[in-house]
């Protein structure tokens, strides 16, 4: 008890100031005045909480194949004639709730979304810093090797490698490996973007006389890069990484509707959408559109957020 | 100029080889070939023969030599999933690919440059920011779910315009075309324009910048001063100086619009390579999948090329020299 009345009050008070501090930098005061940074922030919450939160928040459990009943399918959503409060999307051919089907899809889209750009992320940072500090023949081939890549459409790469994985792999391996492709994949053909940003960055830092110091006092290259360079780029990194995110969100859905995505064990928005695609015909257009609808959403508010982001830390833009 | 287009053919080999590479690896080494070909039952003598005829017995630098002069005479090979030469496959397919893409290139042109030019001189007006917000909609929406919406609402509600197919076709030589039958025509609509918005809202965009750029510039003003009229800045200037970017972009899109026309045609059940590609991969159809890397990489290695060339010819100063 002690402890507590003795330390909580700095502590509450240093938390105050470090969220006043918060409050009151440059690039809080941009989004507090930046209405569409505000809202495309509070949309991205509520998808992400949504889709983190699924299992706990949503009306029923897709995957629980006791409670679907087929006498369900089919069901209108909740404003139209036939439909019922208790599906307010309606329901797919087997009965499921489309609600929950989204927010059980959202989760697997933004998992994959969040980890193919974190692979890229790494896979980037580490190409470019090597690239960039080491110079010469290693930066001449490996940044060659990223202008090659980004000549193809990301998308393109990221159905090579997944077509290959398909076809290196036995095919129990590939089913229970999928969703980890499929972020392999993605991350595979994102990565050049972030290299050519960290390197341009390695090799302007590294001629400067603070570099040459702390290596003349023997610190190593790896040390230099991570601590010295690296912190040099976190704003375009940061920037980077948010639209580099609703690009891959997308590039999960477009990869999942051809088919060659995730597992239709656990489907992502990509998937629901091939899935409600074979009824738009028979008229049920609710269960394809909705998954759409949320996947739009999604991407835009994060993509709104990646554009606010941009110019806020653009001194040049203020 | 000679020395000009000879250095930008050497840059191009080394991309297309490292290419073949990849291919040939994934031809050679994924999966196994000849239990693939030869099926359950054959005799030692019969897999020998068959190793024979494929060159495997060679060295590994021969068996990729051989490679690329068949890939370069249009060998592949016969496709896994459907047991027929994979050259007389894609030579089937291409020309649906290929007026899908035209059409949806001219789609984004014919739209996207008036329109980008309007938003640029009229800025404040509301049809441009209308057309701006559109413009932020069709970058957000994946090319997939366009292609659903119009569906739902043309053939689905409206029943105005087919969603699958090309119609009817019309056999010329090799090539099927689906531009000399009404059915072919209205069948060319809706996946044009799916494909072509992402690459329609990309030139508007440019095209916009690119104006509000040259409208800020000294010489524009000198005109204005010269007191030519406003049409003749506006377009015998103005949009004349913005064309290099979109010339560049165009044509760099163009590749992409070939490599988008997978998702197009699936979405609408199109006859084309895309499909052909995506059946493939889900398939594991090696040798359709090496024919259509290599072949997608020439595509973009020859528009990098010939954009470059372009350049060359339409901006004067690449030409005085190596000045920047």
């Amino acid at each position: 008890m002690r402890w507590i009345h003795g330390c909580a009050p700095g502590v509450v008070t240093e938390a105050m100031s470090a969220l006043s501090r918060l409050w009151d930098s440059d690039l809080f005061w941009s989004f507090r005045t930046t209405p569409t940074a505000v809202i495309s922030a509070v949309v991205a919450l509520v998808c992400i909480l949504g889709a983190v939160a699924a299992p706990i928040l949503a009306p029923f459990n897709p995957f629980d194949l006791a409670s679907l009943d087929l006498m369900d399918a089919f069901n209108p959503p909740a404003f139209m004639e036939e439909g019922s409060m208790a599906h307010l999307l309606g329901t797919d051919d087997q009965g499921r709730d489309v609600l929950s089907a989204i927010m059980y899809g959202a989760r697997v889209s933004l998992f994959v979304g969040i980890s193919a750009t974190a692979f890229a992320l790494l896979l980037g940072v580490l190409v470019g810093l090597v690239a960039g500090y080491a110079g010469g023949v290693v930066d001449a081939v490996l940044m060659r090797i990223a202008d090659i890549q980004l000549t193809f459409p990301s998308i393109l790469v990221a159905l090579m490698v997944d077509g290959i994985a398909r076809a290196a792999l036995p095919r129990e391996v590939h089913d229970h490996l999928a969703l980890y492709v499929v972020i392999f994949a993605i991350g595979v053909s994102d990565w050049p973007r972030f290299a050519r940003t960290v390197r341009g960055s390695a090799m302007v830092e590294r001629n400067k006389e603070y570099v040459l110091a702390a290596r003349v006092i023997g610190i190593s290259p790896a040390r230099i890069m991570l601590t010295h360079v690296l912190p040099n780029v976190l704003g375009p990194l940061l920037v980077l990484a948010t639209l580099n995110l609703g690009l891959a969100i997308l590039s999960e859905a477009t990869l999942s509707f051809l088919g060659v995505g995730v597992p239709p064990t656990q489907p992502s928005l990509g998937t629901l959408i091939r899935i409600g695609n074979d009824f738009l015909f028979s008229g049920e257009w609710w269960i394809s559109i909705f998954p759409g609808l949320a996947l739009v959403v999604m991407v835009l508010s994060v993509n709104l957020l990646g554009d606010w982001l941009r110019d806020a830390l653009n001194p040049r833009l203020r | 100029m000679l020395a000009f287009v000879l250095s930008r053919i050497l840059q191009a080999v080394p991309v297309m080889l490292a290419v073949a590479l990849i291919a040939f690896v994934l031809f050679s080494f994924v999966g196994d070939p000849i239990a693939t070909m030869l099926g359950q039952e054959f005799t030692p003598a019969q897999r020998d023969a068959l190793v024979a005829a494929l060159g495997l017995d060679q060295s590994v630098p021969v068996q990729f030599i051989r490679f690329v002069g068949n890939a370069l005479r249009g060998e592949f090979g016969l496709s896994y999933r459907l047991s027929r030469p994979v050259s007389d496959l894609i030579l089937e397919r291409a020309p649906a690919t290929l007026e899908l893409a035209f059409c949806a290139s001219v789609v984004a042109l014919a739209v996207g440059v008036p329109m980008g030019v309007y938003t640029g001189l009229y800025r404040r007006s509301w049809l441009s920011r209308a057309f701006l917000t559109f413009s932020l909609i069709g970058v957000s929406l994946p090319t997939f779910l366009i292609g659903i919406l119009l569906i739902l609402v043309f053939s689905v509600t409206l029943g105005w315009l087919p969603s699958f197919g090309r119609g009817d076709t019309v056999q010329l030589g090799w090539w099927s075309t689906g531009l000399l039958t009404a059915s072919g025509w209205k069948a060319l609509v809706l996946p044009s324009i799916t494909l072509g918005m992402f690459q329609l809202t990309l030139i508007m965009r440019l095209v916009r910048s690119e104006m509000l750029e040259v409208l800020r510039s000294d010489y524009v003003k000198f005109a204005r001063a010269r007191g030519l009229r406003e049409r003749s800045i506006n377009f015998g200037h103005a949009l004349r100086n913005t064309l290099v970017p979109v010339i560049t972009i165009v044509g760099l899109q163009l590749g992409s619009i070939i490599a988008f026309s997978i998702v197009t045609e699936t979405v609408f059940q199109w006859p084309g390579m895309g499909l052909l590609f995506i059946q493939s991969v889900s398939s594991a159809d090696i040798p359709v999948m090496a024919a259509y890397l290599l072949l997608i990489a020439a595509v973009f290695v020859a528009i990098n090329l010939l954009v470059d060339l372009l350049y060359y010819a339409v901006d004067p100063r690449l030409r005085a020299g190596r000045g920047h």
